[in-house]
């Protein structure tokens, strides 16, 4: 078997409770333009119960061809099935890329399924491109706490896989006049000593718009100073229509909820505006907002690496200045 | 019950720098420490050990001087140190690294293993899974919380919006989540056995039953193509005005960009 026997791109498109996750469309969307480049399809493969009928959305989404892999073992994911799912369907169609999303679920999965078909896996990836030359795909990635890049290549294994940090790739806009051709695998399950026993699923219900989604963010860190302080930034957010942010000190500090957290260790978000308060801008939290289209920051120390991404850098007090904004966009909006 | 702790010496901050001329990372003049999420895998196996007995081995793939964290891991509480350091073993990626400390952790005797869910220095969190792939072993990442029951262990882990609780048969191998305790400090009688009388059991390329394809540089699929610091982009302005021109810059700004 050579390299050159392995075409395609294959994407795994997760799902929760038949919904797929975000991240997946942002991933066929990167794997249609690399599928182009290479000349060649890109595959969506859906693994669950009862998940056929996400075909359409996927190729909605860009996917040319879905593969469908539906038992009632896959309903909540378990890293055995889904990684003995996903082997079979690389040993059937032989991808010459594979991409996860880099979730808690794709970084489980894909480190398994890459020990098994014995290949490469760079994760957290952040830029995906195609050698001109080797054809090669070339995978770029943040290392020590974003202050590294590093491009990773993986020239002589098939499939290149990689594991892609949400929030980074652009997903094609949905088109639901396109169909996909859809296939069904079905790799046998039988139970072995590598199957585990959920005995309790209990899901966390949020209310509020994930970060992620939001155009405006208005992000606080340290500097804040208390969960109180945060009504400042929440009453801002509220008079521009946006959401609010953290930084990790705030998070630690019992200020804010983990799923609010911009950074490294938390979300990548590229909103329209990121106004960042009172947060010093350590590399690990640059590196999950650096992207957004404008960055405003607030600081009381002007030697604060926020002001080095920052378009607009206003050096002073968030205490006097956030009310004072606060009203004054309420009134340039006629909120008031 | 027998557990084993994989654990990686990692330099004491991320604030690396890459030298200008090699391209290599200066590691000269920073401090190493147990990596964070290892150690509260530790604590999980010393707590393991504190309630219900157990024998804990720590291992580590390193230069020789990764000693120093098989020697505080002992201080701590851990019974016996495996230190698997060869030139063969270097320039290895995490498909190399896994191969290589699986075929050492086959030398011993296990029921739980247990790993960091990734290190500071190159945040994969892939060892761990591809560990007990090679052994042929259940995994279960990112664990919160963990109890062992007869022969099985309960593991709470969350995953995306939802927390699993999940029943495991041993031998199998899980890997833990640096917020999910505290991890003791070395005990003075510790640091003197760890130092002093204790062992740490040495594993180079010729202890291991596992081919020379597989390991080192050889051995692993990515190859780093290049590397470098990152930069930032531009700075924009900086202004020190008073509160009130403050937020009218602010809002002059957000206007002439159509923020509002």
């Amino acid at each position: 078997m050579s390299l050159q026997d392995y075409k395609g791109v294959l994407v795994f498109a997760q799902q929760l409770d038949c919904q797929v996750t975000g991240v997946s469309f942002e991933l066929i969307g990167k794997g249609k333009e690399l599928a182009t480049e290479l000349g060649t399809e890109v595959t969506a493969v859906v693994l669950g119960s009862g998940v056929q009928a996400l075909a359409d959305e996927l190729a909605a989404f860009g996917a040319d061809r879905v593969i469908v892999v539906d038992d009632p073992v896959l309903a909540e994911y378990t890293t055995e099935p889904y990684t003995h799912a996903i082997c079979t369907v690389i040993e059937q169609y032989k991808p010459e890329v594979v991409l996860f999303g880099a979730t808690a679920i794709g970084r489980d999965l894909a480190p398994r399924v890459s020990a098994r078909v014995k290949t490469g896996l760079t994760a957290d990836c952040t830029k995906l491109e195609v050698d001109a030359e080797t054809k090669n795909l070339r995978m770029t990635r943040p290392a020590f706490g974003g202050n590294i890049m590093a491009t990773i290549v993986c020239p002589d294994n098939r499939p290149q896989m990689a594991t892609v940090r949400p929030g980074v790739m652009q997903k094609i806009k949905k088109d639901t006049s396109k169909k996909a051709v859809v296939e069904v695998v079905t790799p046998g399950f039988e139970k072995n000593n590598k199957y585990v026993e959920v005995m309790e699923v209990v899901k966390t219900v949020s209310d509020k718009i994930d970060i992620m989604d939001a155009k405006i963010l208005i992000a606080g860190g340290r500097g804040v100073g208390s969960k109180d302080n945060f009504k400042l930034l929440e009453d801002l957010a509220e008079a521009l229509g946006g959401e609010v942010a953290s930084s990790r000190a705030s998070v630690d500090a019992g200020w804010t909820e983990k799923d609010q957290q911009v950074g490294q260790t938390g979300k990548t978000v590229r909103p329209n505006l990121y106004i960042a308060v009172g947060i010093s801008g350590a590399i690990q939290h640059l590196a999950g907002m650096e992207e957004a289209e404008i960055i405003i920051a607030i600081n009381k120390d002007e030697t604060a690496p926020i002001f080095d991404v920052a378009d607009y850098g206003m050096v002073g007090d968030l205490n006097k200045i956030l009310p004072i904004l606060t009203e004054q966009i309420k009134a340039a909006r006629g909120l008031k | 019950m027998k557990i084993v702790v994989c654990i990686k010496q990692v330099p004491d901050t991320n604030e690396v720098k890459l030298d200008p001329v090699t391209g290599t990372l200066i590691r000269d003049g920073v401090p190493s420490i147990i990596n964070p999420d290892d150690k509260a895998g530790l604590e999980v196996a010393l707590s393991l050990k504190d309630s219900l007995g157990a024998e804990v081995s720590v291992i580590t793939m390193g230069p020789p001087q990764a000693d120093a964290v098989l020697r505080e891991a002992m201080a701590m509480g851990a019974d016996k140190a495996y230190l698997i350091t060869d030139r063969a073993f270097g320039g290895a990626d995490t498909l190399a690294t896994s191969t290589t400390i699986a075929a050492a952790i086959k030398k011993l005797d296990y029921d739980l293993i247990i790993a960091g869910r990734q290190a500071i220095d190159g945040d994969t969190a892939q060892v761990g899974p591809q560990i007990a792939e090679h052994l042929n072993i259940p995994n279960i990442s990112y664990a919160e919380a963990v109890e062992v029951e007869g022969d099985t262990v309960i593991v709470k882990r969350q995953y995306e919006d939802r927390y699993h609780t999940v029943k495991v048969q041993m031998p199998c191998l899980i890997t833990a989540l640096g917020d999910m305790n505290k991890p003791r400090y070395m005990t003075p009688g510790g640091i003197f056995d760890a130092f002093r009388s204790k062992e740490v059991t040495v594993f180079t390329r010729p202890d291991l039953d596992v081919e020379d394809a597989a390991i080192g540089l050889k051995g692993s699929p990515t190859k780093v193509a290049a590397s470098w610091p990152k930069s930032l982009k531009a700075a924009g302005v900086k202004v020190t005005l008073d509160p009130q021109e403050s937020a009218e810059y602010i809002v002059e700004k957000l206007q002439e960009k159509f923020i509002f």
